[in-house]
């Protein structure tokens, strides 16, 4: 039934042929690339992030192999060695952004769009509340009176990232939950959350998918300027966001200290991007419309 | 069409209204006394309790929220903490450094974006469609105060041929009058304040610019393969219209309606973006005040701000969807 039930309702796929998407494919290497320093970054990395040396402090960089690599900051912490830890918090933030505000969106739109009426106006009626606010204000508020931290950072991301799958997730369960095969499982006694969890989820987590990445690159993006703005991650927490912050006040005399860090930031970013293009046009063109990364 | 507005306009004063809640709600259930950090640390209870009944702040919640209302409505967000004037008046100086800083990155954005979009978009697969497609993808990842940073690196540092930071250089603009320099400087015919004030935008707006730049240029692209394929686009062609008029009468009017919805939802990321890259370039606009007012737990200057912000985002979406009629008279309200 549930094989059946996927068939069913991704219409073109099926007819088009796999083909290696070199988008996907590069994005996806440099994501993974990212990934792999960031499990391993620890390990790679040649001194102690946090450990201080003033006797070589504003070292320029001296090239692979040499002592600091990318040269130290204004405390004499090794830059190359915070890059490596740093993009594992980075990482870190982004995917749990992505998989609580995708369980939220998700959830909410569902639930939004199948059982409609009250339920319905309710939850639009909160989206369209937050999403009336500019991106990244309603962030910035919720940080600078929450305070720093990771937990809040999440919180203060998701808060307006589960809105566009909420939104494509209701208006496709609207045409979901009028497909044949959902009306036949509720001629087989099927129940309302069997329909919903086995039914009508399945169907929209490609979608899902391709907003997922999009969003993957926009929490990067906003961790990072959080953390710049100093309403971010704590500043003894080496992340991308915080070297840029450290590196504002010096940045006519040094310019590696915001180089690496932003440069970082920079090629995850589009690796993401890619890899969200490409998955776009091969799980959901439909999407394409709406042109922005979300 | 005016009853369309008149309906949406009625239909967003409850989100307004519940949007104020949680931002009334947001910045008081935050830690952190506003009295302590204005007043220093070493004042004593006397004084705190005599500025927080000043302040209003020994009120219970619900009668502060009230007053707050009563007063928004007639366009009065009260008093500043730190700046001790009414908030509107705090706003309404630092606003036109924002507006003019936003504008000026709108046109950077759409005076680039759209030509290279038509251009890529009527060649696919030609090396200027890579070029365009590549600088879309770049401009979509690029952290704009990364930009905005490296922009100071480059431009300023190494070629010191830009100011890094402000509106203009002491003592060259002209007295103040609309509080948009270059506005001012035309006005008064003062040609070395307008060039100084362009100097001093560039970089911000070019920061600020490039995400929506790299949208664009993506969202007119694809727009303008999909409008080829039209049929009245063979039309054109088969009564023998040149290319050029094809290109730019036909596909490019056309192709400009999503274009628009574009520029009206990222007109919000701007917006917000204004406030890390004007703090980048110690610009004096709104967004850098934001951040002086959220240090400071200003609460009615941030309150002010949020609602500005939040108020002018709801305005620019309704303009957006009224522009649509003009754009396309197809589409009735």
């Amino acid at each position: 039934m549930e094989s059946l039930t996927r068939a069913s309702a991704s219409e073109p796929s099926s007819g088009r042929p796999a083909r290696l998407n070199v988008k996907a494919f590069t994005g996806g290497a440099i994501m993974a690339l990212f990934m792999l320093i960031g499990i391993f970054g620890p390990a790679l990395a040649p001194h102690d992030p946090n450990r201080q040396q003033l006797a070589a402090m504003m070292q320029a960089p001296q090239g692979i192999g040499a002592l600091h690599a990318l040269g130290t900051d204004n405390l004499g912490r090794d830059i190359l060695s915070r890059v490596l830890y740093g993009s594992r918090v980075s990482l870190l933030v982004a995917f749990a952004v992505v998989f609580v505000s995708g369980f939220l969106g998700v959830a909410l739109g569902a639930i939004s769009g199948y059982f409609g009426g009250k339920v319905d106006f309710a939850i639009q009626k909160l989206v369209e509340v937050v999403w009336a606010f500019p991106p990244l204000l309603l962030g910035i508020t919720i940080m600078a009176f929450l305070g720093q931290g990771l937990f809040n950072l999440i919180l203060a991301l998701v808060a307006q990232r589960w809105i566009p799958y909420c939104r494509v997730v209701r208006g496709q369960t609207l045409s979901l939950r009028e497909r044949d095969f959902v009306v036949a499982a509720r001629c087989l006694g099927a129940n309302r959350r069997q329909i919903i969890q086995r039914h009508i989820i399945p169907n929209l987590i490609q979608t899902s998918l391709v907003i997922g990445t999009f969003a993957m690159a926009s929490s990067i993006i906003a961790e990072a300027s959080l953390s710049f703005l100093g309403v971010g991650v704590p500043p003894e927490i080496p992340t991308w966001g915080t070297m840029l912050a450290d590196a504002r006040i010096y940045i006519s005399t040094s310019w590696w200290l915001p180089l690496f860090p932003g440069l970082c930031i920079f090629i995850t970013v589009l690796g993401i991007n890619l890899l969200g293009d490409g998955l776009r046009d091969l799980l959901d063109p439909r999407l394409k419309r709406t042109g922005s990364g979300i | 069409m005016a009853g369309y507005l008149l309906r949406r306009i009625a239909g967003t004063l409850p989100v307004l209204l519940l949007i104020s809640l949680l931002v009334f709600l947001l910045i008081h259930a935050a830690p952190g006394d506003p009295t302590l950090l204005l007043l220093g640390e070493e004042t004593n209870a006397a004084e705190v309790a005599k500025a927080k009944e000043r302040w209003g702040l020994d009120q219970p919640l619900y009668v502060q929220y009230a007053k707050f209302l009563r007063s928004a409505a007639g366009g009065d967000f009260g008093r500043s903490f730190k700046y001790a004037e009414p908030v509107i008046g705090v706003i309404k100086t630092r606003l036109p450094a924002t507006i003019e800083l936003a504008v000026f990155s709108i046109l950077i954005a759409t005076l680039l974006a759209i030509p290279l979009g038509v251009w890529a978009g009527s060649k696919p697969n030609s090396w200027i469609d890579n070029l365009g497609t590549t600088c879309g993808l770049f401009g979509i990842s690029m952290p704009s105060f990364w930009l905005a940073i490296m922009l100071i690196l480059l431009l300023a540092g190494a070629l010191n041929i830009l100011p890094t930071s402000g509106r203009s250089t002491y003592g060259i603009a002209g007295p103040e009058q609309s509080g948009f320099y270059i506005v001012d400087s035309l006005r008064q015919k003062n040609w070395p304040a307008v060039w100084d004030a362009l100097t001093h935008l560039f970089m911000p707006a070019l920061a600020l610019g490039v995400n929506m730049l790299g949208i664009l240029m993506r969202v007119t692209r694809s727009s303008v393969l999909e409008v080829m394929n039209e049929e009245y686009i063979v039309t054109a062609r088969a009564k023998g219209l040149k290319e050029k008029n094809v290109l730019w009468r036909h596909v490019t009017s056309n192709a400009l309606i999503p274009v628009i919805t574009v520029v009206g939802l990222e007109l919000g990321t701007l917006l917000s973006g204004s406030i890390i890259v004007e703090t980048v370039f110690a610009w004096p606009g709104s967004g850098s005040l934001l951040i002086t007012a959220l240090n400071a737990r200003d609460y009615p200057l941030v309150t002010g701000l949020v609602m500005t912000y939040t108020l002018a985002f709801v305005a620019i979406n309704l303009i957006i969807d009224a522009l649509y009629g003009i754009v396309d008279p197809r589409i009735r309200f």
